[in-house]
């Protein structure tokens, strides 16, 4: 073998230059490398603006790649995610996810919002899952208020129930979604139906069916209403058979498996670099749910397992929430037999409007009612973040006060805007049709990526 | 620093914006894995803001101030750092190359405040449109009454 000029002597970092149509190129080792550069280099995620995207219309290229649009406007995309999809035939290169087409400044509305009134704010970002919305909210400016260990009893489990009862409702709506995303389309109709007999429980305590501003700073808006034990017990008989019916429907069914397993796969250490929490994270084996790593309310009372995947995978993430449900259904028992009487909310004059008799017989509560609703009240200075297990992942949020009855910032850390960045990690080197699949796994919910 | 209020300890450190990147690595090795959250907070109306006595003759507070969230998942730990990022040279370090996992919320930070994260792969805005002016979550950026902004449309 003759050498050649381009040889390189050990121990030099740049291993080959040669003359190309775009001039000299030059090999780097691997350690002087970046991060940042691999990743524009060969990572998954798109790094494109529509501007240049655009400049590329009409253009021929030779690698037989191509960008194309996925949405906002499709009906796998959850609301109006729209991907950027870089191709070469089916298969998915790089992608990216743009977002903000359901942006209406909920941060900024929460600025001008009195704490009583921010639960109504907050309850419409993550609107499968709106009772964990307000349940974090009302528990940082409990926080702020030094009153977090002062919610009486009762409260404390009306909101466990709730929330474990939002997360049944948020994940029978995966089901539906997921079925329906893969061309289960039976699905969608059963995971509606069962959906809707959770919110119609909701609607008997809050009144609504979802957006229910039932959990608020100090405890919970009104006692459950009579009758409520039969309606929660009348759920829990009719959901296994249910869920029993699925499990024959999907779990075992050669072509479910065929889509899902093996789909979408991200590993435990991507996973935590990447922030993802949630089902997303425990797919992949590593057992992680802040109601017990980290208990808030009495979630050190009650016994629930974990449920983890081992393939991190889209089909691990379908079976975590099925699974999911059997174990808030588990708590939800736990909590019927454990429900204390007592007050709903905190005797504290400074958050609690006094009792509706109270009005009409006595001037001061009058106009404390009516100060309570149109100032507010004062939160005292300082900064406070709580997070919670939200069905999509942790949930938290942070607010600053300036000792106003307003919050000087308020930032909920949303699951789904964090949980969407491992979209393009999932979908690269698989088909189009796996795509739906890996958006459909991560469960996002449009309202709360944007805010 | 500890902050303890009703029984729930934050950890709460103050760091200077030249030792973040320094702060978050060692932080990491420490066995902070996640970087669960990143924010910012501008402080533009409520300069005097109350910082714990310990820590409040050395840290030179500025208008804006961003917070990190880091979570130990094998340590069950939480800590958050709250860099002040001063509003004549209104950037930072990014923090991707040691928490990839910071890129979406370092781009949110950037289209809402005007945050510059230098060596970020992709600092372009993310909720609002690309052409949009201005940063939303400034507190001298007026709710209400905003003229339309978007491409074509009569304002």
């Amino acid at each position: 073998m003759t050498t050649t000029e381009n040889q390189t002597k050990p121990g030099e970092s740049k291993i080959a230059a040669a003359e190309t149509g775009e001039g000299r190129q030059e090999l780097q080792l691997r350690k002087d490398i970046s991060t940042k550069e691999m990743l524009r280099g060969s990572g998954a995620v798109l790094r494109m603006s529509e501007a240049e995207v655009a400049s590329l219309a009409g253009v021929q290229s030779e690698d037989q790649t191509m960008i194309i649009n996925m949405g906002p406007q499709h009906p796998s995309t959850h609301g109006v995610l729209r991907l950027m999809l870089e191709l070469r035939g089916e298969t998915v290169l790089r992608c990216k996810p743009v977002i903000g087409y359901l942006h209406t400044g909920m941060e900024k509305t929460g600025e001008s919002l009195s704490y009583l009134q921010g639960a109504t704010n907050v309850t419409r970002m993550d609107y499968a899952s709106p009772l964990n919305n307000e349940l974090v909210f009302a528990m940082t400016t409990e926080k702020l208020l030094g009153i977090d260990q002062d919610i009486p009893e009762r409260a404390v489990w009306i909101r466990m129930l709730l929330s474990e009862l939002n997360r049944i409702s948020s994940h029978l709506l995966f089901l539906a979604t997921n079925g329906m995303d893969i061309g289960a389309v039976s699905m969608m109709i059963y995971g509606l139906r069962d959906r809707e007999e959770v919110l119609r429980f909701f609607q008997k305590v809050t009144g609504l069916r979802m957006n229910h501003n039932f959990i608020r700073p100090g405890g919970v808006a009104a006692d459950l209403p009579a009758g409520w034990r039969d309606e929660v017990l009348k759920l829990l008989e009719s959901l296994p058979k249910r869920l029993a019916e699925y499990e024959i429907l999907m779990t075992g069914q050669p072509i479910w498996r065929e889509r899902l397993q093996g789909v979408g796969v991200i590993t435990r250490d991507e996973a935590i670099a990447l922030s993802a929490t949630g089902p997303i994270l425990r797919s992949t084996g590593l057992s992680w749910d802040l109601r017990r790593d980290m208990p808030y309310l009495r979630y050190d009372k009650v016994q629930f397992d974990v449920i983890v995947g081992s393939f991190g995978d889209a089909f691990d993430r379908y079976s975590i929430r099925l699974n999911e449900i059997r174990e808030s259904m588990k708590i939800v028992r736990q909590v019927l037999e454990a429900m204390p009487q007592g007050d709903y909310r905190i005797q504290d004059k400074k958050v609690t409007p006094p009792p509706r008799g109270r009005i009409d017989e006595s001037m001061e509560a009058l106009i404390h009612h009516f100060k309570i609703f149109t100032e507010g009240f004062k939160v005292p200075v300082g900064e406070a973040y709580v997070a919670i297990e939200s069905p999509r992942g942790e949930i938290a949020c942070y607010i600053a006060s300036d000792g106003s009855s307003t919050p000087y910032r308020m930032h909920v850390r949303a699951p789904s805007f964090v949980n969407i960045q491992s979209m393009p990690l999932m979908m690269r080197g698989g088909l189009v049709a796996d795509a739906v699949a890996v958006i459909s796994s991560v469960d996002p919910v449009l309202g709360e990526v944007d805010r | 620093m500890t902050t303890i209020s009703g029984g729930v300890v934050d950890d709460v450190r103050f760091v200077a914006k030249t030792d973040y990147l320094k702060q978050l690595a060692a932080l990491r090795d420490e066995g902070f894995e996640m970087c669960v959250d990143l924010t910012a907070v501008d402080y533009l109306t409520h300069p005097g803001r109350v910082l714990p006595a310990d820590v409040a003759d050395t840290v030179a507070l500025e208008r804006f101030e961003v917070v990190v969230n880091l979570l130990s998942l094998s340590q069950r730990r939480r800590v958050r750092l709250r860099v002040q990022v001063a509003e004549a040279n209104a950037s930072i370090d990014s923090a991707f190359d040691l928490y990839p996992g910071t890129e979406a919320m370092e781009r949110e930070v950037f289209d809402m405040f005007g945050i510059r994260f230098e060596g970020h792969p992709d600092l372009t805005r993310i909720l609002m449109p690309e052409d949009w002016q201005g940063h939303p979550l400034r507190k001298d950026y007026a709710q209400g009454n905003i003229p339309v902004q978007f491409k074509g449309a009569a304002s």
